[in-house]
């Protein structure tokens, strides 16, 4: 039964539940997370340097024993089934690691080796395909330490695609990269997302995540914040209604006047909150019409739309840069 | 095992076969990491350095005793009787380089190669990141460290050979060869003393199985390579001295390099097999207890490197 839900992907592929550790030194690093990644999603974990998500990655990936609660991965627990799920699991944990003296395909041999469940017979084949897929074909003689950040990142990636996987987890995907490569490697996770693979992306990127994710979490301070689909969380914070006009205090007046809170005027541009709460939502367009009927010449009007930056400031108070 | 799952190694491994038939293919394939593991280590620049610097060894040695004996003079006339075994019968044959070669590595050099290795064996591959990896993909931590082990007995074994076939090569080529006379003053043919040579060569190599399990334990317990390799040599150095020094008698036979110059008595007629059976205990007791120290700490071990 369990296997069936598996394969129809009702299960969460992440679940953790009450997921803590606490370093040696008293350091709490993750506090009691609750995490549920739906199968088929492509999750954008977020925070600042030092929120914990690393460790968490950690522990889900069965490196770090957590010091309270559980975890699971594809429905089994970790790291008791270790051997059984990550083989299923494809991962790129705090930036790539290689064998400066082997060449980027000999690194790639070694780590599929060290899989027992990975089939040697094809191991050429699915090398070959992996630096393929991430654009190193031509690098893949050359030895690892004469690689740039870049290339390391590609291989690093292409060694969590040695196989087929369910399951990604990608932290920093993008590192490193310049826009052309970060370009690139978006489009691989959506066409692996598209493939049906569920991937767990952590960034401290705010427009990736907008750019790619599905889903998302935020975690703070070892604490995860709040989760749900993007487009939730984005809704969460309204989007701010913005006039460009050369008539601002005329304009900021009779937005009051129809309810608009919170105006603020910039030189030439009134920005405010749309009003809530009242039995019908207010038009945009009708603001705009009460404007130019009281002789404001409007330049720009528009809503700006709610990222998930403001989400976040929102949520934590804080801008996004301050580590926790 | 998960429908999933079967339908997953059916992607990667072609038709689902039979249970039985799979079963032993994995088993086979869990190999292939102790197979990674050895091609690995010997393709390594050092690795290949260090065996480099054994090989050499038995060349200087060489060099060493033919220019002090080409004046027609025997060894002995600089105070030979306080170098290593072996070397003043080098002249009558060159078997014996083979010897005076081992003889003279095993107190210092074999064991130092080995130290660096065992030392980096785990510490190294945390030091580059490429340890978490290896976890992941996933290796089992129990698995990786028997392979890591492994390798590092094959590599005992083969910085041996190494110091054995050059010392057989320089003393073939600057010494006459012949039969062998034993420690006993009994003869033996040239290809029994060779036998004894690859035998004493064998029994060389598992005197440093002790060693390499403590510097794998060592190598666990830091994630820095350079720490653990000078760890493991420090070790060494201690206990050598500790074994020199009269007063400490008591624990002189747990030291693990107690015995070791015990390879001599295979040279003897018949064998004398006391000391050199006291040594392969003592490499038993030390890889059991240190490897299971070694496997306590890695399997219980958070990988934050």
């Amino acid at each position: 039964m369990t296997a069936v839900l598996d394969v129809l992907g009702v299960r969460d592929v992440i679940e953790t539940r009450g997921l803590t550790k606490r370093y040696r030194g008293g350091q709490l690093a993750v506090d009691r997370l609750d995490l549920s990644v739906p199968a088929g999603s492509v999750f954008g974990f977020l925070g600042p340097n030092g929120s914990g998500k690393t460790t968490t990655i950690r522990m889900l990936m069965g490196l770090i024993e957590p010091t309270a609660g559980s975890a699971s991965l594809l429905g089994r627990p970790m790291p008791r089934a270790a051997r059984a799920v990550l083989p299923q699991v494809g991962a790129l944990i705090e930036g790539p690691a290689l064998y400066g003296y082997l060449s980027g395909r000999e690194n790639l041999v070694r780590y599929d080796s060290a899989d027992p469940t990975a089939d040697p017979r094809t191991r050429r084949a699915r090398v070959t395909e992996a630096l393929d897929r991430v654009g190193l074909t031509a690098a893949a003689g050359k030895k690892a330490k004469a690689y740039s950040l870049g290339m390391k990142q590609r291989l690093g990636l292409a060694s969590a695609l040695l196989r087929p996987r369910r399951l990604l987890v990608l932290d920093e995907p993008t590192n490193g990269l310049d826009p052309q490569g970060m370009r690139e490697i978006r489009t691989l996770i959506r066409e692996l997302a598209a493939d049906g693979t569920t991937v767990f992306l952590s960034s401290h990127l705010l427009d990736e995540i907008e750019q790619v994710c599905t889903h998302a979490a935020v975690m703070a301070q070892g604490r995860l914040i709040t989760q749900g689909p993007v487009a939730e969380l984005a809704a969460g914070t309204r989007g701010r209604l913005a006039v460009t006009t050369p008539d601002p205090g005329e304009a900021a007046r009779v937005l009051k006047e129809l309810g608009v809170t919170d105006v603020v005027v910039a030189e030439d541009r009134v920005s405010g909150e749309l009003p809530t709460g009242g039995a019908e939502p207010v038009d945009p367009a009708d603001l705009n019409a009460a404007l130019v009927r009281a002789g404001v010449r409007v330049r720009a009007f528009g809503q700006e739309r709610a990222s998930l930056e403001d989400a976040f400031v929102a949520l934590t108070g804080e801008g996004f840069d301050v580590a926790g | 095992m998960s429908r999933a799952e079967v339908g997953a190694g059916a992607t990667a491994a072609g038709p689902v076969e039979p249970v039985a038939r799979d079963r032993e293919r994995r088993l086979w394939w869990t190999f292939g990491l102790l197979r990674s593991e050895v091609t690995t280590t010997f393709r390594r620049w050092r690795t290949l350095a260090l065996l480099g610097v054994l090989a050499a060894v038995p060349v200087l040695i060489g060099i060493a005793v033919k220019i002090e004996t080409s004046d027609g003079g025997g060894m002995g006339r600089g105070g030979g009787a306080n170098g290593p075994a072996f070397l003043t019968q080098i002249t009558n044959n060159g078997l014996f380089l083979v010897f005076a070669a081992l003889a003279a590595t095993l107190p210092v050099f074999l064991p130092m190669a080995v130290g660096v290795i065992a030392g980096d064996a785990i510490a190294g591959e945390a030091n580059g990141g490429t340890l978490r990896y290896l976890l992941v993909a996933p290796a089992g931590r129990t698995r990786l460290l028997l392979a890591k082990y492994a390798s590092t007995l094959a590599f005992c074994l083969v910085a041996t050979l190494v110091v054995a076939a050059s010392a057989l090569v320089v003393g073939a080529l600057l010494f006459p060869l012949g039969d062998v006379t034993t420690i006993s003053g009994t003869r033996i043919s040239f290809g029994d003393g060779l036998l004894r040579a690859l035998l004493i060569a064998v029994v060389v190599a598992a005197s440093l199985v002790g060693l390499a399990a403590v510097g794998l334990l060592i190598s666990t317990l830091t994630n820095s390579g350079i720490a653990a390799m000078a760890a493991t040599v420090g070790l060494l150095i201690t206990v050598q001295i500790l074994d020199t020094i009269p007063q400490l008698h008591a624990i002189q036979p747990y030291l693990f390099s107690h015995y070791w110059l015990s390879f001599a008595d295979l040279l003897r007629e018949p064998f004398y097999w006391d000391d050199i059976g006291r040594n392969l205990g003592l490499q038993a007791l030390y890889a059991a207890v240190f490897g299971s120290a070694a496997w306590a700490r890695f399997t219980t071990k958070d990988i934050n490197a």
